[in-house]
Protein backbone atom coordinates (compact mmCIF):
# COMPACT_ATOMS: atom_id res chain seq x y z
CA UNK A 1 0.00 0.00 0.00
CA UNK A 2 1.45 3.37 -1.25
CA UNK A 3 0.82 6.08 1.28
CA UNK A 4 0.54 8.99 -0.63
CA UNK A 5 0.50 12.62 1.04
CA UNK A 6 -2.47 15.11 -0.11
CA UNK A 7 -2.36 18.77 -0.66
CA UNK A 8 -5.63 20.67 -0.87
CA UNK A 9 -5.75 23.09 -3.63
CA UNK A 10 -8.07 24.03 -6.58
CA UNK A 11 -9.47 20.04 -8.54
CA UNK A 12 -7.34 20.75 -11.74
CA UNK A 13 -7.55 17.22 -12.44
CA UNK A 14 -5.68 14.06 -10.69
CA UNK A 15 -1.78 15.20 -10.13
CA UNK A 16 0.27 12.52 -8.64
CA UNK A 17 3.85 13.89 -7.90
CA UNK A 18 7.23 11.65 -7.09
CA UNK A 19 9.46 13.46 -5.40
CA UNK A 20 12.66 13.27 -2.95
CA UNK A 21 12.69 14.71 -0.18
CA UNK A 22 16.32 16.52 -0.21
CA UNK A 23 16.08 17.38 -4.16
CA UNK A 24 15.90 20.90 -5.02
CA UNK A 25 13.79 20.54 -8.09
CA UNK A 26 11.48 18.80 -6.33
CA UNK A 27 10.80 21.51 -3.96
CA UNK A 28 10.43 24.15 -6.67
CA UNK A 29 7.63 21.61 -8.04
CA UNK A 30 5.73 21.43 -4.84
CA UNK A 31 6.24 25.23 -4.92
CA UNK A 32 4.63 26.17 -8.50
CA UNK A 33 2.06 23.45 -7.63
CA UNK A 34 1.22 25.20 -5.06
CA UNK A 35 1.49 28.79 -6.14
CA UNK A 36 -1.25 27.69 -9.29
CA UNK A 37 -2.87 26.63 -6.26
CA UNK A 38 -3.38 22.33 -7.33
CA UNK A 39 -4.65 19.93 -5.13
CA UNK A 40 -2.59 16.99 -5.73
CA UNK A 41 -1.11 13.94 -4.33
CA UNK A 42 3.00 13.42 -3.32
CA UNK A 43 5.34 10.80 -2.06
CA UNK A 44 9.28 11.24 -1.09
CA UNK A 45 10.45 7.97 -2.53
CA UNK A 46 13.25 8.55 -0.97
CA UNK A 47 11.73 8.23 3.05
CA UNK A 48 9.73 5.23 1.76
CA UNK A 49 11.35 1.22 2.22
CA UNK A 50 11.15 -2.17 1.30
CA UNK A 51 8.03 -3.35 -0.44
CA UNK A 52 6.71 0.01 -0.40
CA UNK A 53 9.86 1.80 -1.63
CA UNK A 54 9.28 -1.07 -4.58
CA UNK A 55 5.98 -0.56 -5.15
CA UNK A 56 5.93 3.12 -6.02
CA UNK A 57 9.49 2.34 -8.21
CA UNK A 58 7.42 0.47 -10.12
CA UNK A 59 4.58 2.63 -10.73
CA UNK A 60 7.39 5.50 -11.01
CA UNK A 61 8.91 3.37 -13.90
CA UNK A 62 5.61 2.98 -15.88
CA UNK A 63 5.82 6.09 -16.64
CA UNK A 64 9.47 7.47 -16.30
CA UNK A 65 11.52 3.98 -16.89
CA UNK A 66 14.81 6.16 -15.86
CA UNK A 67 13.28 6.54 -12.74
CA UNK A 68 14.17 10.10 -12.13
CA UNK A 69 13.01 12.66 -10.06
CA UNK A 70 10.69 15.03 -10.01
CA UNK A 71 8.71 12.95 -12.00
CA UNK A 72 4.92 14.60 -12.53
CA UNK A 73 2.08 12.29 -13.87
CA UNK A 74 -1.06 14.16 -14.67
CA UNK A 75 -4.67 13.16 -15.04
CA UNK A 76 -3.18 9.46 -15.55
CA UNK A 77 -2.19 10.45 -19.31
CA UNK A 78 0.45 12.30 -19.30
CA UNK A 79 3.74 12.60 -16.94
CA UNK A 80 6.16 15.81 -16.77
CA UNK A 81 9.97 14.79 -15.91
CA UNK A 82 12.27 16.92 -14.12
CA UNK A 83 11.08 20.96 -13.01
CA UNK A 84 9.64 22.12 -16.76
CA UNK A 85 8.16 25.15 -15.58
CA UNK A 86 6.46 26.10 -18.96
CA UNK A 87 5.20 22.86 -19.70
CA UNK A 88 4.01 22.21 -15.66
CA UNK A 89 2.10 25.62 -16.20
CA UNK A 90 1.01 24.51 -19.47
CA UNK A 91 -0.25 21.05 -18.36
CA UNK A 92 -1.91 22.64 -14.92
CA UNK A 93 -3.12 26.11 -15.47
CA UNK B 1 9.56 14.35 7.68
CA UNK B 2 13.18 12.62 8.01
CA UNK B 3 14.71 9.89 10.96
CA UNK B 4 17.24 12.08 12.01
CA UNK B 5 17.92 14.94 13.43
CA UNK B 6 18.06 18.06 10.87
CA UNK B 7 21.39 19.42 10.15
CA UNK B 8 21.95 22.79 12.24
CA UNK B 9 22.23 26.53 10.08
CA UNK B 10 26.03 26.31 11.80
CA UNK B 11 26.81 23.01 10.46
CA UNK B 12 25.31 23.52 6.84
CA UNK B 13 27.22 26.94 7.08
CA UNK B 14 30.56 25.63 7.41
CA UNK B 15 29.74 22.85 4.92
CA UNK B 16 29.08 25.51 2.28
CA UNK B 17 32.21 27.17 3.22
CA UNK B 18 34.24 23.76 3.11
CA UNK B 19 32.51 22.50 -0.69
CA UNK B 20 32.43 25.98 -1.60
CA UNK B 21 36.31 26.66 -0.84
CA UNK B 22 37.07 23.17 -2.73
CA UNK B 23 35.37 23.54 -5.69
CA UNK B 24 36.54 27.05 -6.41
CA UNK B 25 40.41 25.62 -5.73
CA UNK B 26 39.87 23.15 -8.14
CA UNK B 27 38.28 25.63 -10.65
CA UNK B 28 34.78 24.58 -10.19
CA UNK B 29 31.62 27.29 -9.27
CA UNK B 30 29.03 26.38 -6.80
CA UNK B 31 25.41 27.74 -7.60
CA UNK B 32 25.13 30.97 -7.22
CA UNK B 33 22.10 31.51 -5.59
CA UNK B 34 22.90 30.43 -1.46
CA UNK B 35 19.76 29.81 -0.67
CA UNK B 36 19.29 27.26 -3.03
CA UNK B 37 23.02 25.34 -3.33
CA UNK B 38 22.39 25.33 0.81
CA UNK B 39 19.63 23.58 0.95
CA UNK B 40 21.04 20.96 -1.45
CA UNK B 41 24.01 21.14 0.79
CA UNK B 42 21.64 20.71 3.77
CA UNK B 43 20.51 17.22 1.99
CA UNK B 44 23.66 15.98 1.23
CA UNK B 45 24.42 16.55 5.31
CA UNK B 46 21.07 14.33 5.77
CA UNK B 47 22.09 12.15 3.41
CA UNK B 48 25.27 11.32 5.30
CA UNK B 49 23.73 10.67 8.50
CA UNK B 50 20.89 8.50 6.56
CA UNK B 51 23.69 6.69 4.28
CA UNK B 52 27.17 7.07 5.70
CA UNK B 53 27.96 9.11 2.44
CA UNK B 54 27.22 12.02 0.35
CA UNK B 55 24.33 10.54 -1.81
CA UNK B 56 23.08 12.59 -4.28
CA UNK B 57 20.36 14.64 -2.91
CA UNK B 58 18.19 14.75 -6.41
CA UNK B 59 18.54 11.15 -7.38
CA UNK B 60 17.32 7.98 -5.71
CA UNK B 61 20.04 6.67 -3.06
CA UNK B 62 20.12 3.03 -2.73
CA UNK B 63 21.59 3.01 0.63
CA UNK B 64 23.93 0.26 -1.01
CA UNK B 65 27.25 2.00 -0.97
CA UNK B 66 28.54 -0.10 -4.25
CA UNK B 67 25.33 0.70 -5.76
CA UNK B 68 25.43 4.34 -5.28
CA UNK B 69 29.14 4.57 -5.66
CA UNK B 70 28.49 6.72 -9.67
CA UNK B 71 26.10 9.28 -7.26
CA UNK B 72 28.42 10.14 -4.42
CA UNK B 73 28.33 13.90 -4.65
CA UNK B 74 30.72 14.79 -7.13
CA UNK B 75 29.07 12.37 -9.08
CA UNK B 76 30.44 10.65 -12.24
CA UNK B 77 27.69 12.79 -14.22
CA UNK B 78 28.87 16.20 -12.98
CA UNK B 79 31.60 17.42 -15.34
CA UNK B 80 29.87 15.83 -18.95
CA UNK B 81 26.83 17.48 -17.63
CA UNK B 82 28.50 20.83 -16.87
CA UNK B 83 29.86 20.73 -20.21
CA UNK B 84 26.48 19.72 -21.96
CA UNK B 85 24.04 22.08 -20.05
CA UNK B 86 26.65 24.09 -17.96
CA UNK B 87 25.29 22.46 -14.69
CA UNK B 88 25.34 19.26 -12.63
CA UNK B 89 21.93 17.19 -12.19
CA UNK B 90 21.18 19.19 -8.97
CA UNK B 91 22.45 22.76 -9.99
CA UNK B 92 24.84 22.75 -7.38
CA UNK B 93 27.97 22.88 -9.49
CA UNK B 94 27.14 25.52 -12.83
CA UNK B 95 29.34 26.39 -15.55
CA UNK B 96 31.60 29.62 -15.66
CA UNK B 97 28.80 30.69 -18.52
CA UNK B 98 26.07 30.08 -16.29
CA UNK B 99 27.85 32.24 -13.09
CA UNK B 100 28.15 35.65 -15.32
CA UNK B 101 24.67 34.66 -16.32
CA UNK B 102 25.48 34.56 -20.23
CA UNK B 103 22.83 30.91 -19.89
CA UNK B 104 20.27 30.25 -17.50
CA UNK B 105 19.95 27.35 -15.74
CA UNK B 106 17.54 24.90 -15.49
CA UNK B 107 16.39 21.40 -14.73
CA UNK B 108 18.34 18.99 -17.35
CA UNK B 109 18.28 14.95 -18.87
CA UNK B 110 19.13 12.64 -16.17
CA UNK B 111 22.13 11.25 -17.67
CA UNK B 112 22.75 8.45 -14.98
CA UNK B 113 21.45 5.01 -16.77
CA UNK B 114 17.97 3.72 -15.77
CA UNK B 115 17.89 0.99 -13.01
CA UNK B 116 17.29 -1.79 -15.88
CA UNK B 117 20.29 -0.62 -17.57
CA UNK B 118 22.91 -0.63 -14.67
CA UNK B 119 21.54 -3.95 -14.01
CA UNK B 120 22.91 -5.34 -17.54
CA UNK B 121 25.90 -3.15 -16.75
CA UNK B 122 26.74 -4.96 -13.82
CA UNK B 123 26.63 -8.13 -15.48
CA UNK B 124 28.64 -7.29 -18.49
CA UNK B 125 31.60 -5.65 -16.55
CA UNK B 126 34.31 -8.32 -16.51
CA UNK B 127 33.48 -9.31 -20.17
CA UNK B 128 34.78 -6.41 -22.03
CA UNK B 129 37.89 -6.73 -23.19
CA UNK B 130 39.00 -3.70 -25.84
CA UNK B 131 42.03 -2.45 -27.04
CA UNK B 132 40.20 0.75 -27.61
CA UNK B 133 40.50 4.11 -24.88
CA UNK B 134 37.10 4.36 -24.04
CA UNK B 135 37.86 8.23 -23.86
CA UNK B 136 40.22 10.20 -25.23
CA UNK B 137 43.08 11.69 -23.14
CA UNK B 138 43.06 15.69 -22.60
CA UNK B 139 46.45 17.63 -21.81
CA UNK B 140 47.11 21.06 -20.62
CA UNK B 141 49.52 22.13 -22.57
CA UNK B 142 50.44 24.42 -19.50
CA UNK B 143 50.92 22.47 -16.93
CA UNK B 144 50.73 18.73 -18.53
CA UNK B 145 47.93 17.47 -16.58
CA UNK B 146 46.22 14.91 -18.43
CA UNK B 147 42.70 13.68 -17.97
CA UNK B 148 40.21 10.56 -19.62
CA UNK B 149 37.11 12.27 -20.78
CA UNK B 150 35.21 13.02 -23.37
CA UNK B 151 36.02 17.32 -23.47
CA UNK B 152 38.14 19.10 -21.71
CA UNK B 153 37.61 20.48 -18.59
CA UNK B 154 35.95 24.34 -18.38
CA UNK B 155 39.16 25.63 -15.81
CA UNK B 156 42.36 23.08 -15.63
CA UNK B 157 41.88 21.87 -11.82
CA UNK B 158 45.95 21.90 -11.40
CA UNK B 159 47.38 25.37 -12.87
CA UNK B 160 43.57 27.16 -13.51
CA UNK B 161 44.28 28.06 -17.02
CA UNK B 162 41.26 27.89 -19.17
CA UNK B 163 39.87 24.62 -20.76
CA UNK B 164 40.69 26.02 -24.27
CA UNK B 165 44.64 25.95 -23.67
CA UNK B 166 43.97 21.67 -23.55
CA UNK B 167 44.94 19.87 -26.19
CA UNK B 168 44.17 16.01 -27.59
CA UNK B 169 46.99 13.84 -26.60
CA UNK B 170 45.75 10.65 -27.59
Amino acid sequence: MVMMQHVEGQDKGKLVLFALSTCGWCKKTRALIEDLAASYDYVYVDLTKGKEREEIVEMVKKWNPQVSFPTLVIKDEKCIVGFKEDEIREAIG
Amino acid sequence: MSDFEEPTPNEVDSYYQKVKKDAESSGYHLNADVEFTKELLKSILINIKRYGYEACPCRLASGDKKDDLDLICPCDYRDPDLVDYGACYCGLYISGEILRGEKKLQSIPERRPSPDEREKMKNEIGFKISTELSKPVWRCKVCGYLCARDKPPEICPICKVSGDRFEKFI
